[in-house]
């Protein structure tokens, strides 16, 4: 797999830190496209703000760094206009359930054909560590010094319950199946979300030490507490206190926004 | 069956992070002057999980042709 | 009476909005359902899906105005209509289109504000937020029609605007000219100028997407098309990506700035009326200058020497057309629906050279032509 062919090679290395996680979902990303086949110029690949937000910079598809939260709008409106392009969405945890969640949640109802990947780590690392509504509770961030009062968001069961065609979970460290997913919710017809679980030691890491201190640390606490799915619909609330649910939530054929709008245009025309 | 890898690592990219040297396997690599340095590619399996986890782009495992080997 | 070959209407300014973007080449309409301009989404949601273009309601105004800037770079021209409190919403994705310099246009019905306000009065007070709403220094193009043909003509010219720009351009019409129906002559539309945007003629490797040229303004290639390039909200340089460096920092901005300013003759547009002979001048804009003409008829045949200027653009602003018509009068008026938005500007763009008398209003109520011929006959 040459990842080189897909880099703006010029633009490397990328301004992520050492250990995060980032890096590793783009490369899924990539390898998935390349194992479709899909050509460069049929891909766009749009962001909000935050570290995710820069991904498309480093990428030779068409690339769009939109405002905070607003990716999926920009990605709504460039799909419509241009059904031939394959629109990926890639959004952090803050960028897509706090600052994007109305985005989020119509995207799901609408279900626009349209595949978003979440980089959850759990914080906002580009701002310096401040709790997002992945965070859990009584986790440490820059803005919660005495242990978050808040809970935290499930992504994907937002997602499944918002509508999604496909929404599928897995950590970063499990690579294989994060490549799976990532290619199966391009394969889906109507809107997917794939929750890549990314870490990142600069803020979560040196604030919440007993998940994982450095980018290593916090792969290797991934690989010790993933339970996939069906396991965990075995397992108490208490059981699975801190361990990373992964699997396949949603994989549904139904029909997604542009039949339903071709639909209205053939009723428009009749009239 | 030995040899059947070229390991290469980009020190450029590399940010030192250290997956490599722990997700390894073979224990192909090490740390070498700050960065990752495959030093030991004759033992590498082809497995890939260096190349997949390093989040930076900074290693390539390729298949050697005839001529390499 | 029948007029032959001609296509004369009653319609409504926001019906006849909807219609000139039709006619202008619009293809796509993102909103969001907001009193007083619904009718436009209404209308566009009806006719869009019959010529094959897209129609979305979205979940809210930010996401509207997210959208069109997306299909703009999809290739599509793109509409969204809203008022004040959705208008403040969208701030954040105008200044984007504006960095990005993705055409769209944006109608704003003006409402009685601030906050929710008077939903269903009207108000001309977002002149200043249509200049300077979103953050950051930058050019804006505002257009302001007074009557539903204007409404027509200028909608088609907001859409112009944006394509040879490459820049959103906002058309700030107000509550009383949205819902206003009257006479329109609907033109040929083989007779309409239809501007679009140029696209690059270069080969990918060539292509800047933010390249300095002479026109300041340069080609734009839609996301698809094979010119893979970079678009972002940062600070970036001829290329699309981002950059801190001062130099390019300053040459970009100032180029999104001159690429209006400099073409500020090609974009202003003033109307005058009964200006050869005054002594009294008043500026007006929007539903406004309709009371204003109608004082004007009214005090000629009492005597009095009053002429108008009315602004069909509001931003960049007229000064040059209103310094010049300042220097023939010994006062003007400047009636607004509004606490003076715009006769700050004309003090300033005649550096207080004559008085000027303001007559404002914010509560919903239009200035009526009796109330300005009142002021005309003050003093006189």
């Amino acid at each position: 797999m040459d990842y080189l062919n897909y880099l703006r090679q010029d633009k490397m290395p990328h301004i992520w830190c050492d250990g995060c996680g980032h890096g590793i979902i783009l490369k899924s990303i990539l390898r998935v496209v390349d194992q479709l086949g899909w050509e460069k110029n049929n891909i766009a690949l749009v962001s909000g703000i935050g570290c995710s937000g820069r991904t498309p910079g480093y990428v030779d598809f068409n690339t769009l760094h939109t405002t905070h939260g607003r990716a999926i709008s920009f990605a709504t409106g460039l799909k419509l206009a241009n059904p031939k392009l394959h629109v990926i969405v890639v959004s952090g945890d803050g960028d897509a359930t706090a600052i994007g969640g109305n985005h989020f949640i119509h995207a799901a109802r609408r279900n626009l054909d349209i595949n978003l990947i979440v980089f959850n780590n759990n914080i906002y690392g580009m701002t310096g560590g401040q709790c997002s509504p992945t965070t859990k509770t009584t986790k440490k961030a820059t803005t919660t010094p005495y242990g978050n009062p808040d809970s935290a968001f499930d992504i994907s069961k937002l997602a499944e319950a918002a509508g999604a065609s496909y929404v599928a979970r897995s950590t970063t460290y499990h690579v294989a199946k994060l490549d799976k997913y990532i290619k199966d919710s391009f394969l889906t017809k109507g809107f997917s979300v794939v929750e890549a679980y990314s870490s990142c030691p600069t803020s979560y890491g040196k604030m919440n030490k007993e998940t994982g201190k450095t980018g290593l640390q916090m792969l290797m606490y991934q690989k010790d507490n993933t339970v996939p799915l069906q396991k965990a619909q075995k397992m108490t609330q208490a059981q699975l206190e801190g361990k990373f649910i992964t699997g396949v939530f949603v994989e549904k054929d139904k029909p997604d926004y542009t039949e339903n709008y071709a639909k209205v245009i053939q009723t428009a025309k009749q009239q | 069956m030995k040899k059947n890898y070229n390991v290469i690592v980009n020190q450029k990219w590399c940010k030192s992070c250290e997956i490599c040297v722990a997700i390894c396997p073979k224990k192909v690599f090490d740390m070498d002057n700050f960065y990752a340095a495959a030093n030991r590619p004759e033992d590498c399996i082809g497995c890939l999980l260096c190349e997949k986890l390093c989040p930076d782009f900074a290693i390539e495992v390729r298949l050697k042709t005839e001529k390499e080997k | 009476m029948i007029i032959p070959n001609k296509n004369i209407k009653m319609m409504q300014g926001n019906i006849a909005c909807a219609e000139a973007a039709l006619a202008a080449g619009c293809n796509f309409f993102a909103g969001y359902p907001i009193t007083p301009s619904s009718e436009i989404a209404e209308v566009l949601s009806k006719k869009l899906p019959i010529i094959g273009g897209n129609f979305i309601q979205m979940e809210d105004e930010i996401a509207a105005m997210g959208a069109v800037i997306g299909a703009s770079l999809g290739g599509a021209k793109s509409l969204t209509a809203t008022s004040g409190p959705g208008f403040s919403l969208k701030q954040e994705n105008i200044g984007f289109a504006i960095m990005a310099e993705t055409p769209t246009v944006i109608v704003n019905v003006q409402r009685g504000g601030p906050s929710t306000g008077l939903p269903t009065l009207s108000a001309q007070a977002d002149v200043m937020q249509s200049r300077w709403g979103t953050h950051g220094d930058h050019s804006i193009i505002v257009i302001c029609p007074s009557s539903v043909e204007e409404t027509y003509y200028m909608t088609i010219k907001a859409f112009n605007l944006s394509e040879k720009y490459r820049t959103p351009v906002i058309l700030l019409t107000d509550e009383i000219i949205g819902h206003l129906t009257e006479k329109i002559e609907i033109p040929d539309s083989s007779k309409l100028e239809i501007i679009n945007r140029i696209k690059p003629d270069m080969n990918q490797k060539e292509y800047l997407p933010y390249k300095i040229t002479d026109s300041l303004v340069p080609p734009m290639a839609n996301f698809g098309e094979g010119y893979r390039y970079h678009v972002t909200g940062l600070a970036h340089d001829e290329t699309g990506f981002p950059t801190n460096d001062p130099e390019k920092t300053t040459e970009m901005l100032m180029r999104l700035y001159n690429k209006i300013e400099k073409h500020r003759d090609d974009i202003v547009e003033v109307e005058e009326y009964n200006t050869d002979d005054m002594d009294t001048l008043i500026i007006a804009y929007g539903s406004t200058s309709r009371s204003a003409k109608r004082a004007i008829v009214n005090a000629t045949k009492e005597g009095y020497k009053v002429g108008l200027l009315s602004l069909k653009t509001i931003w960049p602003f007229a000064e040059k057309e209103i310094e010049n018509m300042a220097k023939k009068v010994d006062r003007i008026i400047v009636p607004e629906m509004n606490l003076g938005q715009i006769a700050h500007e004309v003090e300033w763009a005649t550096r207080r050279a004559k008085p000027i008398i303001k007559i404002n209003h914010i509560n919903g109520e239009p200035i009526t032509p009796n109330e300005i011929l009142a002021y005309i006959k003050q003093g006189k």
